[in-house]
Parts: C-alpha cells; structure tokens; sequence
C-alpha cells in the first residue's frame, strides 16, 4: 500500500493506494492519527479512490483516527469510496457516522 | 505458500452437470501477514469461476481474510513462522438441510439441492475461548471487534472445533438463487 499527502489551504488529503490489512493498517493509522492528533489539522480528506479492500482493522483505524478528529475539534472526511469499500463500511454501520463524499472536489467545497 | 491442488470449474460461465464436487484447493501458508493479500487474490478467482455473485465473491473472500488475520493477531500473536492450513471443497446441500454431503457430482436437474463452498481453515495455536469470540455491538462506534461481524455475515455457516491441538474454523457458503422479482 502506498500514503502520500497533499495540503491545500486548511485541508490535508491522505492518498492511500492497494489494499488496508493487517500487514499495512498500523502505516495508515499512523498517517491519519499524525495529521489529525500531531500536526491538527482543521480538515483531513482520506482519499480511497485508489484502495480496493479494506479490513476490519483498516476500519478500526478510520473510527479511530474519527474519534481523535471530534476529540480536537476538526473534520475527517472521506472520498471515494469504491463498493468493496462502502460495503465494508455499510456492514458496520459506519456509513452514516462518516462524513463522506464522491469527489475531492466536493469534500474541499464543503 | 504452497498450493498443493487446484480446480478450475469452466470460468464460471457454465457449469458442468457432470463434474465432481470434493477439492478444489489447498494451500499451507505461514502466518505472514503480507500473504494475506495472495490468498484474498486466490479466493476472489476461486469463488468467481465457481459461479458466485460479485457480492458473495467479496463477502467470502472477506470472511476468509478475515479468519486468517484472527489467527495471525490471536492464535499465533503476531508470529509469522507458525502454520496455517487453508481447505477448499465444493459441497452440496441436501434438501434436507442439516445433510451436506461432500464430493457428490453437481445436481442440476431442478431438485432442492444448492451447490457451495466448504472452507476449513486450521491453526496450531492454543484453543479459543467462548469468551475470545465475542463480537462488538454495532451500535458501538468504537475501533475493533468488527472481524468475526464479517465472517458470520459473509458466510451461511460458521463453525468452531478444537481437534490434536489444532483449531479448525469450518465456513459453508452456497450459491444462492438470485431473487425474482415479483411485479404481478
């Protein structure tokens, strides 16, 4: 799995690209929870357009770094969700627990 | 990751009438997480040829990483040397429900018989406790205890036995019909 991030204004984007397991959750987590809880970041974009499967530790990662983003005061928000992914997140009823949208464009206009 | 037997069933696209039902593949992997993505890869070509829906395909291939992954965290507590053997039949349920009978040819003439995959996952790590397989409400938003959620909604059967110091999990999924519309 590949992590990169880009910021524009406010807002920082995670472009996460393959597949979130076990073997490549605990990168992610740490992608998020730096930009969310180190370097607090008012608006972090988690980008899965590029990411196939996701596990229920990968999940777990994206409810955590959630909660570390309402306990600071700042957004997560993510796109691009590919149907593996949603339905992945539609089976733990997270789907509306997350705010989520189809496009960058969307997420950043918001 | 050692494949010892496989069987690919016409691409999915039809099926024989008269093929045999039994093994279709076995695999003896260690418990490295960064084979999980081999298997998933394995288990998604495995269930498309054997005629499954994209959606069953993913919820398989989900409750089987799902089920290696608890052994890789669990069992063998993040060791990548153990052994984990992964089973895969074709199976057939017999009108009576409770009677699957293995390696029997594939009946399709119309009789209640449904057609699935019979997968046995075995781990020599130490027996699970009732109270280790607990699963998190999903009303909780909280991080973990989502895995074994997968599995039990991914599969039409889920079932835990301890045998020679070894843990089997036993996961039965058929190919269900596809629901008809009723517009009448």
């Amino acid at each position: 799995m590949e992590i990169s991030t880009r910021k524009i204004d406010k807002t920082v984007i995670v472009d996460l690209s393959g597949d979130i397991d076990l073997g490549n959750t605990p990168a992610a987590r740490k992608a998020f929870l730096r930009e969310v809880k180190e370097n607090r970041v008012p608006r972090v974009v988690i980008n899965l357009s590029k990411v196939r499967y996701i596990d229920s530790s990968g999940v777990a990662s994206l409810v955590e770094a959630l909660k570390a983003s309402r306990d600071v005061g700042s957004r997560l928000i993510l796109i691009g969700l590919s149907t593996s992914v949603r339905e992945v997140l539609q089976l733990s009823r997270l789907l509306k627990i997350f705010e989520i949208y189809d496009k960058e464009e969307e997420a950043l206009a918001v | 990751m050692k494949i010892t037997h496989l069987e690919r069933r016409n691409g999915g696209k039809q099926r024989n009438s008269r093929s045999k039902g039994g093994l279709l593949l076995r695999l003896e992997l260690p418990s490295k997480s960064g084979l999980l993505c081999a298997v998933r890869g394995a288990i998604e070509r495995l269930t498309e040829s054997f005629g499954f829906s994209p959606e069953d395909c993913r919820a398989v291939t989900r409750a089987v990483d799902e089920a290696l992954t608890n052994i890789i965290r669990h069992a063998y507590c993040g060791r990548a040397d153990r052994p984990i053997e992964l089973i895969i039949n074709s199976i057939h349920r017999h009108p009576n429900p409770k009677r699957v009978i293995p390696k029997r040819p594939v009946q399709r003439d119309g009789s209640n018989t449904a057609e699935g995959l019979e997968i046995l996952i075995c781990d020599r790590g130490p027996a699970i406790k009732p109270e280790q397989m607990c699963m998190r409400a999903l009303e909780e938003v909280k991080a973990g205890g989502l895995g074994l959620h997968f599995i039990q909604q991914g599969m039409d059967i889920v079932e835990y036995t301890r045998a020679k110091e070894s843990n089997r999990l036993r996961l039965v999924k058929y190919i269900h019909a596809p629901k008809q519309d009723v517009t009448s």
